[in-house]
C-alpha cells in the first residue's frame, strides 16, 4: 500500500515535467510554424506589437553572457577546487566549503541587487556605457556558477585512486606537475561535467539578469552593451503578453528547453565516463 | 521504524492536500466581484478595494493584474465584473461601458544633474527613435544618451507610444525595464539616462522635464496644456449594477477620489464620468 502510494507520488513529480514540456511545446510550436522556424531563430528584430518575433539577439545574448561567466568561473572554480583538494589545511577546508555552499544558497535576486548597486555603477563610471551590460551580468553569473563548478570538480579530483598521485610523485614530478599532468587529465570528464552544469545554471538564470543586463533587444556588439537572454525575454514580458506575443514567449521557452536538454544530457554522458 | 516514518510523511502529505482544498473552498464561499486588468491601475484599485471592504465587511473584491487588454477581454467574456484599462478603448471594445476613474500623467524623467529642463515633444520623439544619440545635440554635454523604456505590452509603454511616438518605433537599443520603479532606479543611477514613468512616482531622485515649455503639474494637466496624459478606466459589460455599481459609486465618491489624488493621480470630479 505504502509502496504503491510512494510510487504514485514519485511518478507525479515526473509527470509534472511531462506536463510542463507538453504545455510549452503545445503553446510555442504553433507560433514557430506560423512565422517559420528560420524567421524565428534567425530574425534580428523582436517587435511583438508589429508581429515581428526574431530571437537571434536573445540567443546571441545568452551565449555572450554564458561565455563571459565561464571565462571568470572556470579558472576561479578550478583553482579553488585544486586548492581545497591538494593544499588546504583542514581548518581552511572546513571554513571554505560551507562558505562556498552558502554562495549557492544566496537567492539570485540578492546577487542581482548587489550587482545593480555595486557593480553596475563601477562599470558605468570606469568603462563607459550604461553599466547595465553583458560585462556586469557575466561577472555576477561567474560568481553564481562557482559552487557548481567547485563542488563537482573537487569531488571528481577526490574520487581518483591515491596511487595516481603517489605514482606521479614517485616518478620525480613536483606536486604541481603531478596535479597538472596527472590528476587533472584523469579527472577531466568530471571537471567538464561540472563546467557544463555551470553553463546550464548560467543559461537558466533569470532574476539577476533581468536586473543587470538592461534587457535591450538589439544585437549586442561589445561586452559593454546591454543584452537580453532567452530567459529574461520570457521573464520581463510575460506579465502583459497575450495572443501571439504570449505564444512567442512559450516558443522562446521551447528553444531554451532544447539548449538545456542538450547541455544536461552531455553532462550526464560525460560524468558516466568518469570511471573509465 | 522505516514504515512508521513513511506513514508520517504520507499522512502529512494528505493533511496538506486537505488543508489546501478546504482553504480554497473557504475563499470561494465568500461572494464578491472580480476586478482585472492594467497593472498600472491595479495598485490604486487594491487600495480602494481595501477601503471598500472595510466599509462593507460582507462583500469581497478580488483585484487581479494581467494588463489592460486582458482586463477588457475578461469583461467581455464575463470572467471579470470590472476591467481596468490604462488606455482608451479601441475598435470593437468601444461598445463597452467605461468610466474614467482618474487620469495619470506620464513624465519624461532624467537625472537631477542633467542640465536639460525643457524639450519639445518632437525632440523627445527623436531621442526615443534613436535619431538623436548624444546630449550634445540637445545643448548638453558630449555624452551618449541612455534610453530607458518599458517592456512590450506594458500599458505605460502603449500610452507613451501613442502620445509621444505616434507611428515611429522606440529604438531597439533602448534599455528595457519591467516597472516604473525599475526605470526610476536606472535614471537615478545614470546621469545620461532618459526614461518615462507615471507622474505620481516622480520623486526628488529624478527630474521631470518640461515638454514644449509646459511643466507636468496638476493645473497644466487639468487645463489640458500638458498632453502626456492617459485615462485610468473602469470597463463594464453594459450598465453596471449590483455590487459592481456599489463599488463604482464608492470609487467616484469624494473621499475615494481624494485618496487617489493623494496617491499622485489626477482627479477632476466635475467631468470624470464619460460614456
Amino acid at each position: 500500500m505504502i509502496e504503491k502510494s510512494l510510487l504514485l507520488i514519485a511518478l507525479s513529480s515526473i509527470s509534472v515535467l511531462a506536463l510542463i514540456a507538453f504545455f510549452i511545446f503545445g503553446e510555442g510550436l504553433p507560433l514557430i510554424w506560423k512565422i517559420g522556424p528560420k524567421a524565428f531563430l534567425f530574425g534580428e528584430r523582436w517587435v511583438p506589437s508589429k508581429g515581428e518575433f526574431g530571437i537571434l539577439p536573445m540567443i546571441i545574448g545568452s551565449f555572450w553572457v554564458t561565455f563571459g561567466a565561464l571565462l571568470l568561473g572556470i579558472p576561479l572554480g578550478l583553482a579553488c577546487s585544486i586548492f581545497l583538494c591538494e593544499w588546504a589545511p583542514p581548518l581552511a577546508g572546513t571554513l571554505l566549503r560551507p562558505a562556498i555552499q552558502l554562495l549557492a544558497a544566496i537567492p539570485s535576486v540578492i546577487y542581482g541587487f548587489w550587482g545593480l548597486v555595486v557593480l553596475v555603477p563601477l562599470v558605468r563610471n570606469h568603462l563607459g556605457g550604461p553599466g547595465l551590460s553583458i560585462l556586469s551580468g557575466s561577472v555576477i553569473l561567474g560568481f553564481m556558477i562557482l559552487p557548481t563548478i567547485i563542488s563537482i570538480s573537487e569531488d571528481s579530483l577526490r574520487a581518483l585512486p591515491p596511487s595516481y598521485k603517489a605514482g606521479g610523485l614517485a616518478l620525480g614530478a613536483t606536486h604541481w606537475q603531478t596535479i597538472w599532468r596527472v590528476l587533472i587529465p584523469a579527472a577531466r570528464s568530471g571537471i567538464v561535467a561540472s563546467i557544463i552544469l555551470g553553463m546550464g545554471r548560467a543559461l537558466g538564470e533569470t532574476m539577476a539578469m533581468i536586473m543587470i543586463l538592461g534587457n535591450a533587444v538589439k544585437m549586442p556588439s561589445s561586452f559593454l552593451d546591454s543584452a537580453r537572454t532567452l530567459t529574461t525575454n520570457i521573464g520581463i514580458e510575460m506579465g502583459y503578453a497575450s495572443g501571439d506575443h504570449r505564444q512567442a514567449l512559450f516558443a522562446t521557452g521551447v528553444i531554451l528547453f532544447f539548449i538545456i536538454m542538450i547541455l544536461n544530457s552531455s553532462a550526464i554522458v560525460l560524468s558516466r565516463r568518469r570511471g573509465d | 521504524m522505516k514504515a512508521g516514518l513513511m506513514k508520517i510523511y504520507l499522512s502529512s502529505f494528505i493533511l496538506f492536500i486537505v488543508i489546501i482544498s478546504t482553504t480554497m473552498g473557504c475563499q470561494r464561499s465568500k461572494a464578491g466581484i472580480t476586478v482585472a486588468g492594467s497593472t498600472s491601475v491595479e495598485p490604486f484599485t487594491e487600495l480602494l478595494a481595501e477601503e471598500y471592504m472595510h466599509l462593507h465587511p460582507r462583500s469581497h473584491i478580488y483585484v487581479q493584474g494581467g494588463g489592460s487588454s486582458a482586463g477588457i477581454e475578461a469583461v467581455r467574456s464575463g470572467v471579470a465584473h470590472i476591467g481596468m484599462s490604462s488606455r482608451s478603448l479601441i475598435g470593437g471594445e468601444k461598445s463597452l461601458y467605461t468610466v474614467t476613474i482618474a487620469r495619470d500623467a506620464i513624465a519624461i524623467v532624467v537625472h537631477p544633474k542633467n542640465p536639460a529642463i525643457d524639450l519639445p515633444l518632437v525632440k523627445v520623439r527623436e531621442v526615443f527613435t534613436g535619431r538623436i544619440k548624444n546630449w550634445k545635440e540637445l545643448g548638453g554635454a558630449d555624452r551618449t544618451i541612455t534610453l530607458v523604456t518599458r517592456e512590450e505590452g506594458s500599458g505605460t509603454r502603449e500610452a507613451f507610444q501613442k502620445l509621444v511616438m505616434g507611428k515611429e518605433e522606440i529604438a531597439l537599443e533602448a534599455l528595457v525595464q519591467d516597472s516604473n520603479g525599475a526605470i526610476r532606479q536606472v535614471v537615478t543611477g545614470d546621469p545620461n539616462a532618459i526614461g518615462y514613468i507615471s507622474l505620481g512616482l516622480v520623486n526628488e531622485k529624478v527630474k521631470a522635464l518640461k515638454i514644449s515649455g509646459t511643466e507636468p503639474r496638476l493645473e497644466n494637466i487639468e487645463s489640458g496644456r500638458y498632453h502626456l496624459v492617459r485615462p485610468f478606466l473602469f470597463v463594464f459589460n453594459g450598465e453596471p449594477s449590483g455590487e459592481a455599481k456599489s463599488f463604482l459609486d464608492f470609487v467616484m465618491s469624494p473621499e475615494a477620489q481624494k485618496l487617489l489624488a493623494r496617491e499622485g493621480l489626477v482627479t477632476s470630479p466635475s467631468k470624470s464620468r464619460e460614456d
